[in-house]
């Protein structure tokens, strides 16, 4: 049967606000609510129609302090078999890619799926990472992933537009809508969650070559000046006149 | 340190954040900087490179390289860093540099980082600021490795028209089969437009336009503009317009110099793809969108009437 590997972030809700403690140092998780990233949602729900579809099993990895645990029962509840835990601060993408590919080397999988980007660094990256560390093509990001046998058939967006692709398994991929309806837990699921698997591993050591010194906010945005609707020339005039943008 | 800047090209010219990339990187002062295109470019394109920056500008000009292949075009430039005594790597955050950088730096074991945003701090080391939580906040992180690789956010650097024009060195490749197992069988581009990620001004529509068939007088103000158009994630949802048009926290970010936001309610995961804007207009009918908190200037009132006057009114001021 086929295996298939979802990589799963533990990121802020999209609604948060975002704050830093320790004098700019620290992510301030006061009051804020974690969840699945969405795009990695979009990608454990294109893995979990591939299961119901050709059959197929499908594990969720993420790389996390015992914090994230929750998440990885959430993915659980939606429908993904077994979970990994890889213990350990996620430092940098590096970091993370090293132990992606060092699990799924040992564990050998047809199909690795990632979202095309985290929503708290936004790299884009680990998915490109992983696809050099294990010799295989990276695709990101993905709007549409059919599979026949061992061959997909990929829409890719890219600037503009998309890009129509063709490529056999294994192969890693970053998603984004519209791969899949994300997908929401159901009872049963949530029952059935709280006995399913969940491992976890001890990370491989990496040598960084990127350290975070420090985090900043951007300045606050002055206050909006208001044009009445019947006077759009004045409009008109502040941006060619003020901002200096026509 | 020598440095290497990766030019991308759409429609036969070099894409503008790629020449940011090449100002960045003559603007960072620290070596040679060498641009690279890859796949059949124009050569008067290629030449004019050097006013952006370029001492020397390699060209592997290979047909195969046309289709940006992802591993392809990552074994060019980890060979062409080695040939050129590169320590740094340079290129533009796009759907092909971002994937090319990461690959690049896994290969060649170089620090990487992406959604760069200013030119590099080196008092101590070799500090970069780059954008996260999207576009909510920023982080700097230090590049410890001799070898780097940088992908730049769109206005990183301000391009500065100055060198002359530099002669086009041929750059010859040997690729494998190995390089091209991922196959592009087809690609659908919008031609001619302005695109999204790279426009200096978005008009941009959400629900509040009330269906496709209104989309023209957006486009209309574009057009006065040299605007790209985008819309807010319903929009596209709906089928109204294009996916790739979709900005905000799960499509595209933008970081143009002027938003015009109309008919949109300025929910925080669209205002994610916004706030790198340098101006943001907002046209809303509701005095109470939350929108016009983030805005620089804003209109209340209806955008069926407002829209085509406002059209009128820049076309007359030009
Ligand atoms: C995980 C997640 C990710 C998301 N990602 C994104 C994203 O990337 N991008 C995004 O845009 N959204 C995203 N959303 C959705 C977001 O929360 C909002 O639902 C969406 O942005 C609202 O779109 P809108 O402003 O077009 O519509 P509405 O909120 O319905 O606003 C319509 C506005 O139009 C105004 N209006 C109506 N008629 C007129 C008129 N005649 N003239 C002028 N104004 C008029 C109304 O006053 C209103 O403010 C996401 C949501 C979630 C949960
Ligand atoms: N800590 C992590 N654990 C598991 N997967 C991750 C982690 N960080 C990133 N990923 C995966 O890599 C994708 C791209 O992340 P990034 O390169 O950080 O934007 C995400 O959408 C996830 O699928």
């Amino acid at each position: 049967m086929m295996k298939i590997l979802v990589c799963i972030t533990h990121v802020p809700d999209t609604t948060s606000k975002i704050n830093f403690t320790n004098n700019n140092t620290k992510f301030d998780t006061s009051g804020v609510q974690f969840i699945i990233g969405p795009y990695d949602d979009y990608a454990l729900a294109r893995a979990i129609e591939l299961k119901e579809s050709s059959g197929a099993t499908v594990t969720v990895l993420n790389v996390g302090l015992a914090d994230t645990e929750p998440t990885l029962r959430k993915a659980l509840a939606i429908g993904a078999d077994d979970a990994v835990r890889v213990n350990a601060e996620p430092v940098d993408s590096l970091f993370v890619a090293t132990q992606i590919a060092d699990h799924a080397k040992t564990n050998g999988y047809d199909l690795i799926l990632m979202g095309r980007e985290s929503i708290d660094y936004n790299s884009g990256v680990v998915h490109a990472i992983v696809g050099e560390m294990l010799g295989l093509p990276s695709v990101s990001p993905v709007m549409k992933l059919e599979l026949d046998g061992k061959h997909a058939k990929i829409a890719r967006e890219i600037e503009g537009g998309k890009e129509n692709l063709e490529i056999d398994l294994p192969f890693v991929a970053g998603c984004q809508e519209p791969i899949a309806e994300w997908k929401i837990a159901n009872m049963r699921g949530i029952m059935s969650a709280r006995t399913k698997p969940l491992k976890v591993v001890e990370p491989k050591s990496v040598e960084s070559g990127v350290v975070l010194t420090k985090f900043e906010l951007p300045p606050p945005k002055g206050a909006v000046k208001m044009i009445p609707a019947d006077k759009v020339g004045e409009l008109v005039n502040l941006l060619k006149n003020e901002a200096h943008v026509l | 340190m020598a440095i290497l800047v990766f030019v991308e090209s759409a429609e036969g010219k070099i894409k503008k954040t790629s020449l940011e990339a090449l100002s960045y990187a003559q603007q960072m002062g620290s070596g040679p900087v060498t641009a690279i295109a890859l796949g059949e470019v124009d050569i008067a394109e290629l030449e004019s490179l050097g006013k952006f920056g370029a001492g020397k500008v390699l060209h592997a000009a290979d047909k195969k390289l046309n289709d940006g292949i992802i591993q392809a075009y990552t074994s060019v430039l980890a060979k062409a860093m080695q040939d050129e005594n590169a320590d740094i790597l340079i290129l533009a955050n796009s759907s092909l540099g971002t994937p090319v950088a990461a690959r690049v730096a896994t290969k060649i074991g170089a620090s990487l980082a992406s959604n760069v945003v200013s030119l590099p701090d080196t008092s101590s080391g070799f500090t970069v600021k780059k954008s996260i939580y999207t576009g909510k906040a920023f982080a700097f992180v230090d590049l410890k490795n001799q070898k780097k690789v940088l992908a730049l956010r769109k206005n990183a650097a301000v391009t500065k028209d100055a060198g002359s024009n530099v002669a086009v060195t041929p750059y010859p490749i040997t690729l494998t089969d190995s390089d091209f197992v991922t196959q592009i069988i087809s690609s659908e581009k919008a031609t001619g437009e302005i695109l999204l990620p790279e426009a200096n001004i978005v008009v941009s529509g959400g629900r509040g336009m009330k269906g496709p068939e209104n989309w023209g007088m957006l486009e209309d103000l574009a057009k006065v503009l040299h605007a790209a158009t985008g819309c807010s994630k319903p929009v596209s949802d709906m089928g109204w317009r294009p996916h790739h048009e979709h900005v905000g926290q799960t499509g595209v970010k933008v970081a143009p110099q002027l938003y015009i936001a109309v008919g949109i309610s300025g929910a925080i995961q669209h205002l994610a793809g916004v706030n790198s804007s340098k101006y943001i207009v907002v046209i809303n009918k509701d005095p109470e969108a939350p929108f016009f908190k983030s805005a620089d200037y804003g209109i209340v009132g209806d955008a069926f009437e407002i829209i085509p006057k406002l059209t009128e009114a820049i076309k007359a001021a030009k």
